[in-house]
């Protein structure tokens, strides 16, 4: 592995697309109750070979419980998991060729570093001199050679998770299951260690599935994202469809920072121009127009989703803006750094987040608390919603 | 670590319990250990004479003697007392380790909220007398005991067999009474397992048993050493349990320690006795203590 954070790993040709493509993994209907409550609910989904495939969900929705399916640790109560077409209900985890890394590690303490990377090798009754050598290919591999005879307590957290990296890929699996392989880590550490997976990934051309409650890990390693909300799939899309077109109020305030303003359509494709879609009314933010009508037809209610970093915020009324622009009066700046965050009180006493991007280095930003502003968006810059 | 010099007295308290309860005791047997009998009060002598002042201590010293050793080892029936006690400890112990582990490995694995209620099971019969429970089996075990009653009434036998005064009636006694000092160690052990090793031995290609062997046993390693000392340590020097439930034809060093004391009225070779069996424990106990000491440190 080359040193990390720099080169982004090509990314997997996207398989999903190709209605020809026989998906390596595929869960038909899956579910899984728990003492009365379902934890997972028909969930059906595919993942095709060489994908970077993540489970995404705030905590309890399921998305641990669907791995440990995969792996073999717990059986779904209906639904099947194929692999390669043949239904894994029968296979014991100790026979699948998937393996999973816990997010505890769940190193050996007992055993050395080598001898844990070697457990599942020597499963497989392997030569010794064949043991020895993947051993040693897998220390290159995560950059832990000269660790080999430490002992699980001895190493760092960052090194304990390249163990347990180099332990569940050491066997080779058709789909290695990651249970939060990163949560232990400190922010900086995960960074790095996201773009080693990645590289990694691309490298040795395996299937990953990740499970993760942090949707910037997602979006950053991942090919697709399965977003998952009570056991139940909520959406699956690429990263960028995830954050640009989320199929619904909830997709949308669960990736990143929205604005969710409610509002009834006027009129549906009569606007002058062709892509500017629909005229709407909210009691918050007055009249508005979107480029895309999301299948609403005239009278529905609807939800414009919008994205802080895509509303214009300034001083001045911009000239040519008739709709969506708004006006209102500055009452939180959030500096983080890289950008700024307002929230803006417009008129109608509806609060406003608009984020704009430090590209200069201002110590004296030009719009402050209190300040009255003007915010504008773009038509196409909005997502309208029906649910 | 250094001790501040005001903290010295506290730290002396558990050494000063020590010396008065094991140190003294342990020195006055092993002196009796080195005398003779005597027809007297006490039955040995040379007794310590201080108003003699320093000849009395040089003429006390020079009547000590080892003979009560040579004796111990010229005569058959005290060897052949210590090996059936360490055999016997033994064997109990392994018994033990069979029944003790599947119960330690049921009671950490069940749920959470019964985990008190076994473990008060296991603990319940210490609420009751030792001694009474012995006396109990003895009920149980006599020819018209509980057990031959069930027996005859399934027709598992036709003539209530024997069982007092044989070696299974003490190796019934001493599991039954030892239990809890095997199991509980291997429980606690045994519960702070974490349960995603398995899963990812399981993971990784074993079977249950196979997963059970390579990950489960290894860890429990601690506890059960523990829980066989704990065990076979005390049982090697049982007395009671052998006197009520066993038979005559053999003795273990713990009844011919007794009946050297209360039926020879011979205090030194009894004592000789004591301080053999205190060296031939000593090697399992320094075993425990180290462990212990591990235990504390990592």
């Amino acid at each position: 592995m080359q040193s990390p954070g720099i080169i982004a790993p090509p990314r997997a040709f996207p398989s999903w697309r190709n209605s020809d493509a026989r998906p390596l993994l595929r869960l038909e209907q899956v579910s899984k109750h728990f003492a009365g409550t379902a934890v997972v609910e028909s969930v059906s989904l595919d993942v095709f070979e060489g994908e970077f495939f993540a489970l995404l969900g705030p905590s309890g929705c399921g998305k641990t419980t669907l791995l440990r399916m995969l792996a073999g640790l717990d059986s779904p109560d209906s639904g099947r998991i194929l692999l390669d077409g043949k239904d894994l209900a029968p296979v014991p985890p100790y026979r699948r060729p998937l393996n999973m890394m816990f997010q505890s590690y769940a190193l050996f303490p007992h055993l050395n570093v080598e001898s844990n990377i070697a457990f599942g090798l020597k499963q497989d009754r392997l030569a010794r001199s064949e043991i020895a050598a993947r051993v040693a290919d897998m220390l290159r591999l995560v950059r832990l050679e000269g660790y080999g005879k430490r002992k699980p307590h001895q190493l760092s957290g960052g090194e304990r998770q390249r163990v347990a990296l180099a332990r569940s890929l050491a066997k080779r699996p058709r789909v290695l299951l990651l249970d939060e392989p990163l949560a232990a880590l400190d922010k900086k550490l995960r960074g790095e260690t996201q773009f080693e997976l990645m590289q990694l990934q691309a490298e040795l051309g395996l299937t990953f599935i990740i499970v993760t409650h942090d949707q910037q890990e997602a979006m950053t390693v991942a090919s697709r994202i399965a977003v998952m909300n009570r056991g139940r799939l909520a959406q699956i899309a690429t990263p960028p469809e995830i954050y640009e077109q989320p199929n619904s109020r909830w997709v949308a305030d669960f990736i990143g920072e929205v604005n969710l303003i409610e509002a009834r359509v006027l009129a549906a494709g009569e606007g002058q121009r062709e892509e500017q879609g629909i005229v709407l009314a909210s009691a918050s933010a007055g009249r508005l127009r979107a480029a895309q009508d999301g299948g609403s037809a005239a009278g529905d209610t609807v939800w414009i989703a919008l994205r802080p970093e895509k509303v214009r915020i300034s001083r001045e009324r911009p000239a040519a803006a008739a709709d969506n622009c708004v006006a209102g009066q500055v009452c939180s700046i959030g500096y983080l750094g890289d950008i700024s965050a307002y929230k803006v009180r417009l008129e109608s006493g509806w609060i406003m987040k608009a984020a704009l991007a430090n590209m200069t280095r201002l110590l004296e930003r030009p719009i402050g608390l209190d300040d009255h502003v003007w915010l504008s968006w773009p038509a196409d810059a909005a997502v309208v919603l029906t649910r | 670590m250094k001790v501040p010099w005001r903290a010295r007295p506290v730290v002396l308290v558990p050494y000063l319990w020590l010396a008065i309860f094991f140190l003294a005791p342990f020195l006055i047997v092993l002196k009796i250990s080195l005398s003779r009998t005597a027809i007297a009060q006490p039955p040995y002598t040379p007794v310590l004479d201080v108003a003699a002042g320093w000849q009395g201590l040089q003429a006390f010293l020079a009547a000590l003697t080892v003979d009560n050793y040579a004796f111990i080892a010229s005569d058959w029936l005290y060897l052949a007392s210590y090996l059936r006690s360490l055999e016997l400890a033994a064997i109990s112990t392994l018994l033990l380790l069979l029944i003790g582990f599947p119960l330690a490995y049921g009671m950490a694995r069940a749920p959470r909220r019964w985990q008190p209620a076994l473990f008060m099971l296991v603990m319940l019969p210490f609420w009751t007398s030792f001694l009474i429970r012995i006396y109990a089996w003895i009920n149980i075990l006599q020819h018209d005991g509980l057990l031959n009653r069930v027996l005859l009434a399934l027709r598992l036998v036709d003539t209530p067999p024997a069982w007092l005064a044989s070696d299974t009636a003490v190796y019934i006694g001493m599991v039954y009474s030892y239990l809890p000092f095997m199991v509980l160690p291997l429980y606690a052990t045994l519960e702070r397992l974490d349960t995603s090793l398995i899963e990812a031995a399981a993971d990784l290609g074993c079977t249950r048993w196979k997963a059970f062997w390579l990950v489960t046993l290894p860890l429990s390693l601690p506890g059960l050493l523990a829980g066989v000392l704990l065990c076979f340590i005390p049982i090697v020097g049982e007395f009671v349990i052998p006197d009520l439930l066993g038979g005559s034809q053999s003795m273990m060093i713990g009844q011919t320690l007794w009946s050297e004391f209360f039926l020879n009225k011979d205090w030194p070779v009894a004592s000789a006795v004591a301080v053999v069996l205190l060296c031939v424990l000593l090697p399992p106990i320094l075993v425990y203590q180290r462990m212990q000491a591990r235990d504390l440190a990592g």
